[in-house]
């Protein structure tokens, strides 16, 4: 049981990195907190199924096409909405959430509900790890998850990208005075969001259909994950990810699985009184909150 | 006889736009005719419209009521995205009060207005000292946290609800209580906003740090201005409670965070009259597209995004701004 | 005897994540002094202030007012208790015409106490402190939106905020900063005029022959410790002060 419970909350918790990853990495960057981040979720697990099931193409070629289109439509959505609001925060949160709003009840009209909205998993075989029977896609989550997360602290340190990502992080008018295009990293950062939200929208959802409610609460978590983690650091969003991961699973577990919704208010709750910085905050972080 | 072409509030605006020198019944008209005109228009409508719109009237002003709320709370720097959990919290209190204790709407409707707006305020004070994005994170996700909760412990009816209400005593008694609690909020609020008081809460959202430096305790200033927003909007819970005859987990749905937002931005910020201008073009036209079930909710979405890009400042500063610019002809004196 | 300082500073430390912005930082203040407060870019004047004023609370050190400490007291306490403060990147309430920024400060608990509760009309209030730092009664300039005011009002108009209070011990940074020089000349006599009052003030300044001038003793900061302390001339003699400024070769 324990064991069990230990396993499951360690691929539970990697879920929640690989969610929050995206989102995190679009407000560290440029300081949009996407609120249609839940939608373009689903809408990359809905791209790749219809490449899938209607077209017919081949299952890698169709994540593939998912993944550069969601991270196309990522890039529009910064082009021709948030680019004419920037740096207004009340108008960039209303319409990144009326994008997402309009795009998940869109999809709920056309009717992407039911079980035939499921995406095959990579390899359907299940393995032994100690006593714990875990299915491959699972093990996928994680090897992805860690792939990711490895793969963004590459870029941002060692790439020149990365760095430019790092430099408006920073400080946006400096980055802009030496020759750094912001508007251009900030349309990057937006689309690389989408991107990582179609990844792990096409490792996670294989688990279960695809359900257009969880557009709802894909955000609700990874908001929770990045307030909790501190917004914008990586670090913080793991250790984030797997004290709320983990809090998940036991509360399944031990309780019943209605308190799980509670356990990001929880932990919002909670590191609000000890740090409120977030876990990772620094002093910037902390000015900007409180 | 020569004329010239002259702005009507020409000689009215004395240094900046808000103070006014009057000095005859025209020039008191001038400022009189836009603030009449909702007083009117609302009387006037609630005898001319068919049963059923006036049922739609009813959830007009219920929506302005929470398009009002969540300007207000806009105005002190908060920005909501759970507009639900004023109008849930409402909702399930007076529902409650009538079911459980027998209370009639003449009760249970005032208290529901002043315990839900303390309760709605215990829930958010804990947030308070999150700025920006961060509050608005918290306001979406409480919201929900409550239906998951309703529906873990079962209580208060769980999935089913309450149903078998007491309703108000006739139809008119509801149209009129509604059209004057928004009328009162509508003008009580644009007075106290432009109260030294309101201009402490404006201050906050400009510059928190300047005002805690005037020696202002800038969270005992929110949370007022949050009980005040919270008030409002379980006023609006407690009385469609009584008017549907039904509380359930409905209440807390995202309709009644997105709409007054919707209402809001698309009336204009700031104003409150832009709130309820807002609430009066969305929910009729959301009336007449309910053909489209679900499209609904898309449309909000894509007005939104429409008018936070092309018209940022809303529809009400644009006919404010030119009503101010309108002309007449004058003689010229020889 | 010597009367007991209005602000004593011991031992204050901060550091912001590894970076050391003030070490060990003690010093004191008479009542009705102004003490210049002078150092390179970065070497944590601000930070100082900011530590005083609560909006950042130290790492190690104790800050008394009036013989109470008020070390990590938040803001809006130190402010009731008579310490006011200017910021050095001044930000106006944008929305509100200039004299309705005075309502603000004039709102606070800190006057209600002053005047025992009575505020009388703030608006003619607010007219009359502007006009005491130079805005021109019954021009149009008082009415103007804050986001409309050129730099030298706008210090002007944060001036005015902190005289509002009424306090104490008033913190000026950079006031002068970004002034032409008719601009800081027609400032300097409000600073005299407050001082005569029996004002304690505190300038943060780069523009040091204008300080030199007025203040009556002068801190130099560097990298966040005290290298220097004394009246301008002594200040002005010294090697460690000079080394600062001009680089390690002069």
């Amino acid at each position: 049981m324990l064991a069990n419970t230990l396993v499951y909350g360690f691929v539970n918790s990697v879920i929640l990195v690989l969610v929050a990853l995206g989102f995190n990495l679009t407000f560290g960057i440029s300081g949009v907190a996407n609120f249609a981040y839940g939608a373009v979720y689903i809408l990359g697990a809905l791209l790749c199924w219809t490449f899938f099931n209607s077209v017919g193409l081949p299952y890698v070629l169709a994540i593939m096409l998912a993944v550069i289109i969601t991270a196309i439509a990522g890039a529009l959505m910064y082009r021709f909405v948030l680019l004419r609001i920037r740096g207004m925060v009340l108008s960039e949160v209303i319409a990144t959430f009326g994008i997402g709003l309009a795009l998940l009840e869109l999809f709920k009209y056309l009717g992407f509900i039911g079980f035939e909205y499921s995406l095959p998993v990579f390899i359907d075989t299940s393995i032994d790890i100690g006593q714990v029977v875990i299915d491959m896609q699972r093990i996928f989550i994680v090897i992805i998850g860690i792939v990711m997360a490895g793969f963004l602290w590459f870029f941002t340190h060692h790439t020149r990208t990365g760095l430019r990502f790092r430099g408006i992080a920073q400080d946006e008018r400096t980055a802009l005075s030496l020759g750094i295009n912001t508007d251009r990293v900030a349309m990057l950062s937006v689309s690389f969001g989408a991107a990582y939200a179609a990844i792990a929208a096409i490792v996670i959802l294989p688990l279960g259909t695809i359900n257009v409610e969880q557009g709802y609460s894909v955000l609700i978590n990874a908001l929770a994950v990045c307030i909790v983690g501190g917004l914008g650091s990586t670090g913080g969003v793991v250790l984030a990810s797997f004290l709320i991961g983990y809090g998940q699973t036991f509360t399944v577990t031990y309780l019943e699985s209605h308190w799980v919704m509670l356990v990001p208010l929880i932990a919002i709750l909670a590191i609000l009184v000890v740090k409120p910085s977030g876990l990772y905050g620094e002093q910037k972080e902390l000015e900007e909150r409180i | 006889m020569k004329r010239r072409r002259e702005r009507i509030d020409r000689g009215i605006k004395a240094r900046s736009g808000d103070l006014f020198a009057l000095c005859s019944w025209r020039e008191m008209l001038y400022l009189s005719t836009p603030r009449l005109l909702p007083i009117i228009g609302l009387l006037v409508l609630s005898f001319a419209l068919s049963v059923y719109w006036q049922r739609v009237l009813l959830s007009v002003s219920v929506f302005a009521l929470l398009a009002i709320s969540w300007d207000i709370l806009a105005q002190t720097g908060m920005i909501s995205l759970g507009q639900a959990l004023f109008f849930g919290t409402g909702a399930y209190l007076a529902g409650i009060m009538n079911h459980y204790w027998g209370w009639p709407p003449v009760v249970t409707i005032p208290l529901a207005t002043f315990f839900g707006g303390l309760l709605c305020t215990g829930f958010l004070v804990p947030v308070l000292r999150l700025r920006g994005i961060y509050f608005s994170m918290v306001t979406l996700i409480i919201p929900l946290m409550l239906v998951r909760i309703i529906e873990a412990t079962r209580i208060f009816g769980g999935t089913e609800g309450i149903s078998g209400l007491a309703p108000l005593p006739s139809r008119w008694m509801e149209l009129y209580l509604v059209i004057a609690a928004l009328l009162a909020t509508l003008f009580g609020f644009r007075r106290l906003m432009s109260s030294d008081f309101g201009l402490v809460l404006k201050g906050i959202n400009d510059n928190d740090r300047s005002v805690m430096n005037a020696g202002i305790n800038i969270y005992w200033f929110k949370t007022q201005s949050l009980f005040i927003a919270s008030s409002v909007g379980a006023f609006a819970g407690a009385f469609m409670t009584h008017i549907y005859l039904f509380v359930g987990m409905p209440v807390f749905a995202l309709d009644y965070s997105i709409l007054p937002i919707a209402a809001a931005v698309v009336g204009g910020i700031g104003t409150f009259a832009g709130s309820v201008l807002g609430a009066f073009i969305l929910v009729p036209l959301s009336e007449i597209l309910r053909g489209l079930g679900g499209l609904r909710i898309v449309f909000y979405g894509v007005f939104l995004v429409l008018f936070t890009v092309a018209i940022p400042e809303g529809i009400f500063h644009y006919i404010q701004r030119k009503y101010h610019q309108v002309e007449r002809w004058v003689e010229v004196e020889k | 005897m010597s009367p007991s300082p209005l602000l004593r500073i011991f031992g204050l430390s901060k550091n912001f994540g590894g970076v050391q912005a003030i070490n060990d930082l003690s010093m004191e203040l008479v009542e009705g002094e102004l003490l210049g407060l002078i150092g390179p870019n970065g070497s944590g004047k601000t930070t100082a202030v900011n530590l005083i004023t609560g909006f950042v609370k130290p790492t190690e050190g104790e800050i008394t007012f009036r013989d109470r400490d008020i070390t990590g007291w938040a803001p809006y306490k130190i402010v009731r208790l008579g310490i006011a403060r200017t910021f050095q990147m001044v930000k106006p309430f944008y929305q509100l015409p200039a004299y309705k920024n005075m309502i603000i400060p004039l709102y606070s608990p800190r006057v209600k106490q002053m005047t025992g509760g009575k505020y009388g009309d703030r608006d003619a209030k607010a007219l009359d402190l502007l006009e005491e730092v130079g805005f021109e009664r019954d021009a149009f300039v008082a009415y103007k939106a804050a986001s409309a005011l050129p730099q030298g009002y706008l210090k002007r108009l944060e001036l005015a905020k902190a005289i509002a209070l009424n306090p104490d011990l008033m913190i000026l940074d950079e006031l002068f900063s970004g002034l032409s020089l008719a601009e800081v000349a027609s400032i300097v006599p409000i600073i005299e005029k407050l001082r005569q009052e029996g004002k304690t003030i505190i300038m943060i300044e780069h523009r040091l022959k204008e300080l030199f001038r007025i203040a009556d003793r002068i801190v130099v900061l560097n990298f966040g410790e005290k290298i220097a302390e004394g009246t301008s001339d002594e200040v002005m003699e010294s090697d460690a002060v000079k080394k600062a400024y001009l680089g390690a070769e002069a």
